[in-house]
């Protein structure tokens, strides 16, 4: 199954990176030699074998719906790129 | 020996015996860093201000002898991925590279409210994804032990920090192998702890299932003197486990009588150097004197643990970084017609070259009609590999191995094939995939004088038997005295 650039700019687009012409023609040819080395994943029988997600099992963290300190606004707001009325802004996505 | 080559310990004491300050030990390690990180590079940020005004604070409290641990003090450096507050945490990253945290992580608090002082933000692969700190969006870090050389990665700021005395140690984070490759490669010890020992609040994440953060430093005593104060449950971290933290340095009493040590036969292959397997066998002799027992074990599927992490780890990778999309923090692409182009824009201009890689991999293989074929199948057999280490661990009590195939290799030797650079991590992998905790610490040098690394794996939690399977082994050594000339 070898990987074709229309399968990495369908992925670029997922990924929502806007690859170069350049770009686009390594990582064909990068990704294909990395997935033809998975393969020998198909030569294991995991037949009724549970896939392991977490090696510990991880419980719901809930806790007492008490008010806490948090981030004020200035300071959540302190990295954002561009901001305007306490808001992070970004251009209009409603034509 | 000059100061800025001691230990905590060593350091602590001369701190309690205020035979010296805290403030005159922490401008002796930012002149070390003066000194010589022009040549070595391990920082990215370096934070004199922040470090003497945490050593005068650190002096009252030595001076009132109240409220002091063993690092009440002691300058120590740290990975540029742990979130500190008021601090630039780039990741080593140009997506990040104007990113100023609005809090510390959990690891950086606890080191703080212990009384370390920190010196600066270390180097790293962009967002840990690397196994030489090339990397780095930002410049090269150079291995004290032969600068020609890397340090390993992606911990390898930290690593390079450590072994050249700019400063008495470090923390890093492992996903694959990225505290013990470059430890083993610059000489100094590095622990992975067990899956969800530390919390991994505040610690950017790469891939959520296998990241954990842990100590490098320049012995042992120091390693379970960091991990006393790193580890622990924090209710910030749901996959972080919730038992009492024994003090880990009880644990080093030298004695390894009855101990039994495996020697998985799958690990001394083909690729292996020829000093490497000379030096590692070297250590399980030295084991054996000291009254361990040698058991042969098999861990069959350890031939598949790269393809599994390469799968697992690039799948959860692509999701992590989904958050970095110019909107929230980091930097935004300028010029961009709308949102979408806004995305596409920003993140190619962000992202390297690896970590594009990674999302691509990652973006792939879960992708409709492709899940099942690869993170499934990787996720099962991940499971084989956990098995393994149960079946091993119930005939021997800490498994031996190298930690990494060959020395620190040259600067720009595996940058073309980034197959070949993942090849480097085959030893360190599967114990991130298996969760259990995993040491590197020195056990002799090639012929060129480059360090080599001994791995010794412990049962989940049982970081104790390995920390006192590592201190009988460099108590006998003595490897951990040797420092790098500069």
């Amino acid at each position: 199954m070898a990987i074709t650039k229309k399968d990495v700019e369908h992925a670029a687009m997922l990924a929502r990176l806007e690859l170069s012409e350049d770009e686009k023609v390594t990582y064909t040819s990068q990704l294909d030699s990395i997935l033809k080395y998975v393969e020998n994943l198909r030569s294991v029988s995991t037949d009724g074998i549970e896939p392991t997600a977490h090696v510990v099992p991880v419980k719901i963290s809930l806790r007492e719906d008490n008010v806490k300190e948090s981030l004020v606004q200035d300071e959540a707001l302190a990295n954002a790129p561009e901001k305007a009325n306490g808001c992070f802004k970004v251009s209009r996505i409603i034509e | 020996m000059e100061l800025y080559n001691l230990t905590i310990h060593q350091l602590n004491e001369k701190l309690v015996k205020r035979e010296i300050t805290s403030s005159e030990l922490t401008e002796i390690f930012l002149k070390r860093i003066e000194g010589v990180d022009g040549k070595i590079k391990a920082y990215l940020t370096i934070t004199p201000e922040d470090a003497l005004m945490q050593a005068r604070d650190a002096d009252k409290r030595l001076v009132s002898a109240r409220d002091i641990t063993l690092l009440t003090g002691i300058p120590i450096s740290v990975k540029d991925i742990f979130c500190t507050k008021g601090i630039r945490t780039t990741c080593a990253s140009k997506i990040l590279n104007n990113f100023i945290p609005p809090y510390d992580a959990a690891v950086i608090k606890k080191l703080k409210d212990a009384g370390a002082i920190i010196l600066g933000k270390n180097n790293m692969d962009e967002f840990a994804m690397g196994s030489s700190t090339e990397n780095s969006a930002f410049f090269v870090t150079r291995n004290p032990w032969d600068t020609e050389r890397v340090p390993g990665g992606s911990s390898g700021g930290s690593a390079a920090s450590v072994a050249a005395g700019e400063c008495a140690a470090s923390i890093g984070t492992d996903t694959g192998g990225s505290i013990r490759q470059p430890a083993s490669c610059c000489g100094i010890v590095g622990l992975k702890p067990t899956y969800g020992r530390v919390s991994r609040y505040g610690m950017i994440a790469f891939a959520s299932s296998l990241d954990q953060a842990g100590p490098m430093t320049k012995d042992v005593m120091d390693c379970a003197i960091m991990l006393n104060i790193m580890a622990g449950y924090d209710p910030m971290d749901s996959t972080s486990i919730d038992t009492p933290v024994p003090d880990y340095t009880k644990a080093l009493t030298g004695n390894i009588k009855g101990l039994r040590i495996g020697i998985p036969k799958e690990y001394f292959v083909e690729g292996l150097d020829d000093n490497v397997e000379k030096a590692v066998m070297g250590a399980v002799e030295v084991l054996k004197k000291q009254g361990a027992s040698i058991v042969d074990i098999s861990l069959p599927h350890t031939d598949y643990a790269i393809a599994v992490y390469y799968l697992v780890a690039t799948a959860e990778a692509s999701s992590n970084l989904a958050r970095y999309d110019g909107v929230k923090y980091g930097c935004r692409a300028k010029d961009s017609k709308n949102l979408m182009d806004m995305y596409c824009k920003t993140r190619d201009e962000g992202f390297g070259a690896e970590v594009k890689r990674r999302i691509m991999l990652g973006t792939y293989s879960l992708s409709a009609g492709y899940y099942d074929a690869y993170y499934k199948k990787a996720s099962q057999v991940r499971t084989l590999i956990k098995r393994d280490f149960e079946e091993a661990f119930k005939i021997c009590d800490v498994i031996v191995t190298p930690t990494s195939p060959t020395p620190a290799f040259k600067i720009g030797e595996k940058t073309a094939d980034p197959l070949t650079m993942y090849l480097s991590d085959i030893f360190t992998i599967s114990c991130n995939l298996a969760g259990i905790p995993g040491i590197s610490i020195p056990c002799g040098f090639t012929n060129d004088n480059l360090p080599i690394g001994l791995q010794i794996l412990g049962r989940p939690l049982d970081e104790e038997t390995v920390l006192r399977t590592a201190y009988a082994y460099e108590q006998a050594a003595d490897w951990h005295k040797k420092r790098a000339r500069l």
